[in-house]
């Protein structure tokens, strides 16, 4: 057996084996349940500014090249600075300092998505929608969501992943979640605790990828997805 | 009736797809476009629906200016067939026909038996209606889209050549589907298409236009092929016209002759003496056997003991022209034999019949 590998499944076998992290406001469930309100309610508010605006850009066609690249700019926002930096202006207490750079975050990958899956949908299909008598509003949400689906999934599933991966950066500001771990370990020289901080916020990542993945299988039809249906 | 009065569309860029287009679609008719690509069927057929909006004219739908109606409305009353038929993909058949029943408030059980219906009328295997579309092929989403079309029961429906992107076997019968589904129904059909054949075979009438947008010739399939009206035209039509126009003649005004049947009981020394070098030998129900060669009759016995040689028919009335020479082919006498709906011979239509009729044809073209 390797050394370190050795070292780092003590270190875990530490960490999630004392009964002390598992309870308490500095214990797991709390900060896990802390990580989990701060990244949903983030994504929750970047879900209702990026989705209708790409519905909207999508179907219309007007504002693409905003869309792009306001989305282009905002990916190109450092996550960490902008959250020292709106601290600094705002100063701490409350949860508006670290959902900002979050809610940045998740915004991109929504909105292009979204758009680029609407835009994308075969024009001949958008044709036949109309033709048949279909009214804007009904093309779009009868034809155009349900056969882009996928691809907008595929944007709240980047967002969500990064959301939770990124909101480790509120313990920066004092304000809990998974980070807490990382930060207090490695300021007290604690690496098991920053360990298990670190996997549980690797796991919560993967939680939320099996999430998406059984989504996906509840909500787009089969005819989109091609699979042959059960028969 | 559709009525276009001196409709022009222009578009952004300047390109004029459709000038002065001034015709008329009969009720209960197929009116098929037909022209090279890029004349303007497309544009033409999609300002009936208000999928485009003319830039001058009108376009009337019983009297009614379409640019009355809201065209979402409008188009819930015409039915619309794509190339690509452009099905829903996240529906499964039986709701992708039941799309425009739904818009217009049918409840679902009425909405769901009526598409099964129409399913069913247009050829389809109904166990195909819980599939998906991807599941299905060319031709049966082909069949799906003209189920779609009719579901609300339009009285117009509008085609875009929606039976191209399919191969040809498939398109022919998909081609006689829409002629058998016409002769129930009786729409106001426009058919759009690029392919002559198909629009002779499918049209009542036929409008040629020629690119720019202009009509060259509006007529029956059979005028059209011996009247061309311009050049244009004449070469649109291409070669084997002459052939073709045949297809638009009744078989009626060839001559039958009686005398060159002969059952099969009857003995060979009592033929043998005729001067046809052919008989056409037929069962005692009267269908045809086959052709003997007088010369080549065995020495005795009846006719059942001579070897038949291959024979073609046509039915008498319901055949054309073409047919009646398409059957003349196929048999070493070169005479065609004239059947009756249940397969019982009438009679023989000889080579000199057939060029009598043809004779006739050639005289009706003028030159
Ligand atoms: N949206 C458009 N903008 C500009 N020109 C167009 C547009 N749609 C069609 N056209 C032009 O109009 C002419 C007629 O097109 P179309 O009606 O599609 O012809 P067809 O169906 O007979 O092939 C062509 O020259 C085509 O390039
Ligand atoms: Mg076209």
């Amino acid at each position: 057996m390797v050394a370190g590998e050795g070292v780092g499944v003590n270190w875990l076998i530490d960490f999630f084996g004392d009964p002390a992290n598992w309870s308490g406001p500095d214990g797991i469930p709390v900060r896990l349940l802390e990580h989990l309100q701060f990244s949903a309610l983030s994504l929750l508010l970047a879900v209702l500014i990026a989705l209708p605006l790409g519905l909207w850009i999508g179907h219309t066609g007007k504002g693409a090249l905003f869309a792009v690249l306001s989305a282009n700019a905002a990916r190109a926002l450092p996550t960490l600075g902008l959250l020292v930096l709106i601290v600094l202006l705002m100063g701490v207490g409350t949860d508006i300092p670290v959902l900002i750079p979050l809610v940045a975050l998740a915004v991109p990958p929504i909105l292009v998505n979204t758009y680029e899956g609407i835009r994308g949908v075969d024009p001949e299909l958008r044709d036949a929608a109309y033709g048949m008598g279909l009214r804007g509003g009904q093309v779009l949400g009868r034809v155009l969501v349900p056969v882009a689906l996928p691809l907008i999934l595929l944007g709240l599933r980047i967002a969500a992943i990064q959301v939770v991966s990124t909101a480790t950066v509120a313990a920066y500001v004092g304000l809990g979640g998974l980070g807490r771990f990382i930060i207090d370990g490695l300021a007290t020289k604690d690496f098991p605790r920053t360990i298990g901080g670190a996997v549980l916020v690797a796991l919560l990542a993967l939680a939320v990828q099996l999430g998406f993945t059984f989504i996906q299988r509840l909500v787009v039809s089969p005819g989109v997805s091609e699979r042959q249906a059960v028969r | 009736m559709i009525t276009f009065d001196g409709v022009t569309k222009r578009y952004a860029d300047g390109t004029v797809a459709v000038d002065h287009l001034s015709l008329e679609v009969p009720t209960g008719e197929i009116t098929v476009f037909v022209g090279p690509s890029g004349c303007g069927k497309t544009t033409s057929l999609r300002m009936i629906n208000r999928m485009i909006d003319a830039t001058e004219g009108r376009i009337l739908l019983d009297g009614v200016d379409v640019k009355t109606i809201d065209p979402p409305t409008l188009r819930r009353g015409i039915g619309y067939v794509i190339q690509q038929a452009g099905l829903f993909p996240h529906r499964k058949i039986v709701d992708n026909v039941a799309t425009v029943p739904h818009l217009l408030g049918w409840d679902r059980k009425k909405a769901r038996d009526r598409a099964m219906e129409l399913l069913e009328r247009v050829g389809l295997d109904l166990k195909l209606a819980d599939r998906y579309p991807f599941q299905l092929s060319g031709g049966q989403q082909q069949r799906v889209g003209v189920a779609r079309a009719l579901a609300a029961d339009p009285p117009v429906l509008l085609m875009d050549e929606p039976f191209s992107a399919v191969d040809p076997i498939v398109r022919a019968s998909l081609q006689e589907e829409l002629l058998r589904l016409q002769a129930e129904l009786n729409k106001t059909i426009v058919f759009v298409t690029h392919d002559i054949d198909e629009a002779v075979k499918l049209g009542d009438r036929v409008a040629v236009l020629r690119v720019g947008g202009h009509l060259a010739q509006l007529d029956a399939p059979s005028t059209l092929l011996a009247r061309p009206a311009d050049d244009f035209v004449r070469e649109f039509l291409g070669r084997d016209r002459g052939i073709r126009r045949l297809s638009f003649v009744t078989d009626e005004g060839v001559r039958l002759r009686t005398d060159l049947t002969v059952p099969a009981s009857a003995e060979i020394s009592s033929v043998r003496d005729t001067a046809e070098p052919w008989l056409a030998v037929v069962d005692e129900e009267n269908r045809p056997l086959g052709w003997v060669s007088v010369k080549d009759l065995p020495e005795s016995g009846t006719l059942a003991d001579a070897r038949p040689a291959p024979y073609g028919t046509f039915v008498r009335g319901r055949d054309s022209l073409r047919a009646a020479l398409d059957a003349t082919l196929l048999s070493p006498s070169r005479s065609a034999i004239a059947v009756d709906d249940s397969g019982r011979v009438e009679g023989v239509a000889t080579r000199e019949a057939l060029d009598e009729a043809l004779d006739k044809v050639a005289g009706g073209a003028g030159a």
